[in-house]
């Protein structure tokens, strides 16, 4: 499974990479990094078909979360790839424009880990 | 004719005796007055029985040239010299007409009348000058009553203006506090602008600080693992990536605590130190700060952030957090416009705010904070930069802003601000500073 992550702060990167190790060792899970949303669409353009989940930061400079959320459900609806919004902002308005937006789940920062890994499990089985 | 003689010796000493009268002096001379008064009209009738004309008006000249020397040389009597003057020509004329009588006594008796008349003449003389006198006296009296009059206006005048003084010293003296705690209370304003900002600025660190920590006691536990099974190539794998997450550790730190420190430095009362600035820095750090403040206020809102800047610039004598008001203030204002104009703009709008610096002749540093919001319209533009101007509902802006923004820059720093606007369009601000 590809994941697609989405967030203005560089080390994003390491962080996931590390969390994941063990599903990265295993090829279970492959990820992606993009640190605006307009890398992130640059990036869907080449790769959207195989992207299945994509995990976006909401407040971004520049083109926002929700933003990239409403492209993404307007340009790439075949197949609909999962996207889920996180943020530091974890307000009822965040996350009604995001479910409005189309997005399949909505996490708040800081992310716990564990819970993400056990809401993917559901989304590889 | 030697009575008039006596009449005036007699007449000046009452004179003296009147005027005297519920004055301090009269104690000391009254009794020796009241003795000189009877003395006279007793010598007046030894004489008038006893001695013939001729030897009287020797004698009434001299008593009156003794009385007028006496007054004369007494300093008590002062004021009465003009008075004494007057008695000079009867005096004169009293002698002249003894010696006359002594040496041509017929010449006086075929000549009395103009003898009588010179007599009385210089008799009503001395009455004409006494009455001049008393009315020069009246007048002076009254000058002497304005005087006093004016002396106690002044007197009353210079005490209202007194007292205006202290009134307005003292007003001066509120206006000065009100005018700190108008600045205190902007800075608190601005601090709570950032408020929100700077909370982001630091859980985005912190939750690198945790997760990195967190994720290091894992890979700790793996490592032991490993070792146990001797798979040494995988735990030097791993302890590469511990030292790499303490790294970040750090990092992320560091840059919590320089949140906290930009914090507080803007708090705090400024030390008014200039010291070398990293002007871009400084505008990096503020430029987040502001638009995750606006963020954090207004979840809707987005910007882009343009960030240019002039890696050649060197370092500027500044004072670091009156400058990081200055910028903060324009940010702010930057953001404020976009925000309104996207209130109204339709869909394609991008909200963009723009910071550049630039070195400008190795002499001056140029910071441009440019925005494509609402513009500032002509009729206002000469105002924006006066203390309590602000377009902002009531409430929400102190007015404060630009106008201590320039007292930053132009008093503070010997900088200058330049403006460029057009309505609906762009807002630029240009602030020179000299390095």
């Amino acid at each position: 499974m590809k994941i697609l992550v989405v967030d203005d702060e560089a080390d994003v990167e390491p962080l996931f990479i590390q969390r994941f190790r063990k599903e990265i060792k295993s090829h279970e899970i492959e990820f992606d990094f993009a640190l605006s949303g307009e890398a992130a669409l640059e990036y869907l353009r080449g790769k959207h078909s195989e992207v299945v989940l994509i995990l976006s930061d909401i407040n971004m400079p520049g083109m926002s979360g929700i933003d990239l959320l409403s492209k993404i459900r307007h340009d790439y609806n075949v197949p609909p790839p999962v996207v889920m919004m996180i943020t530091a902002y974890g307000d009822d308005e965040n996350r009604r424009q995001a479910m409005e937006n189309g997005a399949n789940d909505f996490l708040t920062k800081p992310l716990d880990f564990n819970f993400l890994k056990e809401k993917l499990k559901t989304l590889i089985i | 004719m030697d009575f008039f003689y006596f009449l005036a010796a007699f007449l000046l000493v009452n004179r003296l005796n009147k005027s005297l009268k519920f004055s301090p002096l009269q104690l000391k001379w009254k009794s020796l007055l009241r003795f000189s008064q009877w003395g006279i009209i007793v010598v007046y009738i030894l004489c008038a029985c006893y001695f013939d004309t001729t030897v009287n008006t020797f004698l009434g000249s001299a008593l009156l040239l003794g009385i007028v020397i006496f007054i004369y040389r007494e300093s008590d009597f002062e004021t009465f010299k003009p008075l004494i003057y007057a008695h000079y020509p009867l005096i004169a004329v009293g002698f002249i007409i003894g010696i006359t009588r002594l040496a041509v006594p017929d010449f006086v008796d075929d000549h009395e009348n103009y003898f009588e008349l010179s007599v009385v003449a210089t008799f009503i003389w001395i009455f004409g000058r006494w009455a001049t006198s008393k009315k020069q006296q009246e007048e002076i009296r009254l000058f002497g009553e304005r005087n006093a009059e004016l002396d106690i206006l002044v007197a009353q005048r210079t005490e209202e203006l007194t007292r205006q003084k202290n009134e307005l010293e003292k007003t001066l003296d509120q206006l000065q506090t009100t005018q700190q705690q108008l600045i205190q209370s902007e800075k608190l304003a601005s601090l709570g602008e950032l408020t929100a900002g700077i909370a982001h600025e630091i859980q985005n660190p912190l939750n690198f600080v945790n997760n990195f920590s967190e994720v290091s006691i894992e890979l700790i536990e793996e490592m032991e693992q490993e070792l146990k099974e001797g798979n040494t190539e995988e735990v030097v794998a791993i302890v590469e990536d511990i030292k790499q997450n303490l790294e970040k550790i750090r990092h992320h730190g560091m840059r919590a605590d320089g949140i906290v420190k930009g914090m507080l430095q803007h708090s705090r009362a400024s030390s008014g130190q200039k010291e070398p600035v990293d002007i871009n820095s400084l505008a990096d750090e503020y430029f987040r700060l502001a638009y995750h403040g606006l963020r954090a206020k207004d979840k809707s809102f987005n910007s882009e952030l343009v960030m240019n800047f002039d890696d050649q610039i060197p370092p500027v004598k500044a004072i670091p957090q009156d400058i990081g008001r200055v910028l903060l203030n324009l940010f702010t204002n930057a953001f404020y416009a976009t925000q309104q104009k996207a209130k109204t703009a339709n869909v394609d709008y991008k909200p963009t705010v723009e910071v550049s610096t630039k070195l400008i002749g190795n002499k001056s540093v140029e910071i441009k904070v440019k925005d494509n919001g609402t513009g500032i319209p002509d009729n206002i533009k000469d105002k924006i930069l006066q203390p309590f101007f602000t377009t902002k509902p009531t409430g929400e802006g102190t007015g404060l802003g630009l106008s201590l923004s320039y007292d930053i820059v132009v008093k503070g720093h010997g900088g200058k601000i330049d403006i460029d606007s057009k309505e609906g369009e762009y807002t630029t601000f240009i602030i020179t500073l000299p390095v």
